[in-house]
């Protein structure tokens, strides 16, 4: 169950860079989070595929390779479809190359496992990453800017009149750490076996 | 004048951890100890000094739009820029092999004391966020990106070493059982980054 138990971003605490600072709104954090699944998914299968023929002592480079691979290709796309997105995202896209999510199911779970389980288990941890994704930057946005998916839902509630003010803290990089934090609390409160001593 | 301004705003205003959240994976993981993390951090500012300006020189002079010019003419309008993530993550990849080579031969005790640590930098998104970033706010000339890297270096290493040492002190306290470990420390990390805001937009 990588999207609750062993959510990748709350439980094996990986991929946090580019999951706080893309989330400010919620359009460039849902096609992140679509990005990296793609990649994560796609690099576990190839990764996956050629376990048989790498040899422990250069598979660092070769995953590098294959996973930077498939970054350009998401990249490009990026730039042809959503060109806006892609400038907000900047760096973001070219760091899914060293996004632990995906080195880090390259290296514990398709180096060992058959192809199939491997993409099964890519697109359950994207999926994993992609819902904590998508919580922080609507609550990020709708919070911090009163708009989701840049469409004004706080103005058209009416809420201003009633006294509302938009909370600029919300969109400053340190609040999604914050809030990271108060979900990790959530879970852990829940689910009791995941606590540290 | 430029150069230290660069320097120190790479530092503090624009703090890796702090501003960008880059390297978390690393900061959360290895930041146990003050004494573990600090040994990251100057490995993790050695390898920037080192890949930054190289990749720099490898973007200017092969990858970026009429880069090739100095070969011929003729390949003044080639533009490979769309290999420059391959390329970064290679050249990052080789420096950080061949600098684990050297260090092993020459001075075995850094060795010892980095370690592990190492290997595992080629992966850290600091090192790599640092070319990028090299690329896309255009540094005029090598000295300002040597200045650049450092300052970035020193920034995370600060970073890791005064959360490292939070958390020691923190083991002594009262923490909710949910919020412990990783939890606190995002939490910590986060008001950290608050004071950190107020760096914002100091010029020298």
């Amino acid at each position: 169950m990588p999207w609750s138990k062993n959510n990748p971003v709350t439980v094996q605490v990986l991929g946090i860079c580019s999951c706080l600072a893309v989330t400010a709104q919620l359009k460039p954090a849902v096609v992140m989070a679509i990005s990296v699944t793609v990649v994560v998914a796609l690099s576990n299968l190839i990764i996956s595929l050629m376990r048989k023929t790498i040899t422990p002592r250069i598979r660092i480079i070769v995953q590098l390779v294959v996973v930077s691979m498939l970054v350009v290709l998401v990249d490009q796309v990026l730039k042809a479809y959503v060109y806006d997105v892609s400038k907000q995202l900047s760096v973001f896209v070219g760091l899914i190359i060293t996004n632990c999510i995906v080195m880090g199911r390259l290296e514990a779970f398709a180096m060992s496992n058959p192809p199939l389980p491997s993409l099964c288990d890519g697109i359950g941890n994207g999926l994993g990453y992609s819902i904590i994704l998508i919580i922080l930057g609507f609550v990020r946005e709708l919070l911090g800017s009163g708009t989701l998916w840049g469409y004004p839902v706080m103005e058209s509630l009416g809420v201003y009149n009633l006294g509302y003010e938009n909370n600029g803290l919300m969109i400053m990089p340190p609040m999604a750490l914050i809030l990271v934090g108060i979900i990790i609390w959530i879970q852990r409160t829940r689910n009791k076996d995941l606590q540290e001593n | 004048m430029e150069y230290i301004n660069i320097f120190i705003k790479s530092i503090f205003v624009d703090n890796m951890i702090f501003a960008f959240f880059l390297g978390m994976c690393s900061y959360l993981a290895v930041s146990k100890t003050v004494k573990t993390s600090a040994g990251l951090g100057i490995a993790v500012t050695f390898v920037l000094l080192i890949t930054v300006p190289v990749n720099y020189l490898v973007n200017k002079y092969l990858l970026a739009p009429g880069a090739l010019a100095w070969i011929s003419p003729a390949l003044a309008d080639v533009d490979l820029s769309f290999l420059s993530l391959i390329m970064f993550i290679a050249v990052i990849a080789a420096i950080v092999q061949m600098v684990e080579m050297v260090v092993e031969k020459f001075s075995p005790a850094l060795y010892n004391s980095l370690g592990i640590f190492l290997p595992l930098i080629a992966v850290n998104c600091a090192v790599m966020s640092g070319s990028l970033f090299m690329q896309e706010r255009a540094y005029r000339n090598i000295g300002e990106v040597v200045c650049f890297a450092a300052g970035s270096g020193i920034g995370w290493f600060l970073a890791i070493v005064a959360i490292a040492a939070i958390r020691e002190k923190l083991r002594y306290s009262h923490v909710p059982p949910a919020l412990k470990g990783v939890g606190i420390t995002f939490i910590i990390t986060g008001l950290m980054g608050l004071a950190f805001m107020s760096f914002m937009g100091i010029k020298l």
